[in-house]
């Protein structure tokens, strides 16, 4: 399996990466773990591959206005074992260390992902709990979306031509007062979520006070249940709030899960993860 | 259009002209003839291709050799020193960690990163950092025996 042939360039700076991609010809090749496999099984062909291995700047983790603005290029392993990471926002340091393996986790990287936008992808589910965004930069300008608006469809995102995604931005939980979890059916050999659920809680006199869930692998492209969200009033609505995850959801179908099945492993799936995320609730 | 690569393969410089999608694999298997990394899967999942880039494995079959320029590459072939095994070698002997050997370049690769980030493993995170290899024969058992006793020769 070896992919067609194809211009290869290897920028050193960010401008001239811009550049490189501002007609819109070129595909990004980021850790590569997407893109590779894609143009081995010759499903995608690009002519031009530019590769951002080499431009300085795009990995990083740091902690800014409240937020956790983490740069496109920085590797999953690198957020799975970020001190700052499990200590401002474990929802994300969590669901990192579920993804692949840990030679996927030491290349894969977390622009790559959300750029890529597999809809069986750990990141998309723990992002859109996180309320996360994602920062888009051309050679002339910015723009910053949040997740949920920059997600569309199954392997589409709202990248225009010449766009690359910057880092993405995500809420901060502080002092322990937000419970989380990310819970998945992994599927046997990929790893991929056959369905993910990525949830963050907190409590106030015995209700539910606050409540993010994001579902991978469920549907065409991940989602926030926000009908489980606001069926959750209190802890013990756990199961008849998580019961209504798939509710109006067109379920993927594949070898691995049928619809049905994925609609119920979900449902076991969110409950699992809210009940954990309460209970670890400082 | 070919390009010029320069990187160090288990302590020593090589350059070559490649074409950019050769894989890095084949790279080093064709090319430079380091045949101990494994041509398994070619899908990402197996592990037999895995080799520490920069100290980091990765599965080499999902990576161009264009990418590995300027970096640093370690295949099992670059372990032992001396004719001295390293200690995860010599463990895989002992605790009959094989059977056909093909997966095992990968495996111990992969064991060492383990060691590397985790010195004193339990079974349960031994299994977890091989969830990128496959093994057709063993069972994984002896494996992650094999772990266990380089942990412990290595902390000793």
């Amino acid at each position: 399996m070896i992919p067609q042939e194809f211009e290869y360039s290897a920028p050193t700076s960010l401008e001239e990466a811009l550049h490189l991609i501002s007609d819109g010809s070129a595909k990004v090749l980021a850790g590569g773990l997407s893109l590779i496999p894609l143009m081995k099984l010759r499903l995608a062909a690009p002519g031009h591959v530019v590769d951002l291995g080499r431009v300085p700047g795009l990995s990083y983790i740091r902690e800014e206005g409240g937020k956790l603005h983490i740069g496109a290029m920085t590797t999953h392993y690198q957020i799975e074992s970020s001190a700052l990471v499990h200590s401002r926002c474990p929802l994300l340091a969590e669901t990192a260390a579920h993804i692949g393996d840990v030679q996927v986790r030491n290349a894969g990287t977390i622009g790559g992902s959300v750029a890529h936008a597999d809809p069986a992808a750990d990141y998309p589910a723990a992002l859109l709990a996180l309320d996360a965004q994602v920062r888009l930069v051309t050679a002339s300008g910015e723009r910053t979306l949040p997740i949920q608006d920059f997600l569309v469809d199954t392997l589409t995102t709202a990248l225009e031509p010449g766009e690359l995604v910057a880092e993405v931005i995500v809420d901060v939980d502080v002092d322990g007062a937000t419970g989380f979890c990310y819970q998945k059916m992994a599927h046997a050999a990929s790893g991929f979520a056959i369905v993910g659920a990525a949830v963050r809680v907190r409590r106030s006199n015995g209700r539910v006070s606050f409540s993010r869930v994001g579902i991978t692998g469920l549907a065409p492209k991940a989602f926030r249940a926000t009908g489980v969200e606001s069926l959750l009033q209190t802890p013990d609505d756990v199961a008849s709030a998580a019961g209504a995850v798939a509710d109006g959801i067109e379920a993927n179908s594949d070898l691995a899960a049928s619809a049905e099945y994925r609609c119920q492993m979900a449902r076991v799936y969110t409950a699992r993860a809210l009940r954990q995320a309460l209970a670890r609730i400082a | 259009m070919k390009r010029r690569i320069t990187l160090k393969i288990n302590g020593k410089v090589y350059s070559h002209e490649v074409e950019p999608r050769m894989l890095l694999i084949h790279y080093l298997r064709e090319v430079v003839g380091f045949t101990g990394p494994h041509i398994g899967c070619e899908t990402s999942i197996c592990g037999a291709c895995t080799v520490a880039l920069d100290e980091k494995i990765v599965k080499s079959c999902t990576m161009l050799a264009v990418q590995a320029d300027g970096r640093e590459v370690l295949t099992i072939e670059g372990l032992a020193s001396n004719g001295t095994l390293h200690p995860v070698q010599e463990a895989f002997w002992n605790e009959h960690a094989l059977q056909c050997g093909f997966c095992t370049p990968g495996m111990i690769m992969a064991s060492k990163q383990l060691l590397e980030r985790n010195p004193r493993p339990t079974d349960e995170q031994i299994r977890h950092a091989l969830e990128g290899n496959l093994c057709r024969c063993t069972g994984y058992q002896h494996i992650v025996n094999a772990v266990r006793t380089a942990a412990s020769r290595m902390g000793a």
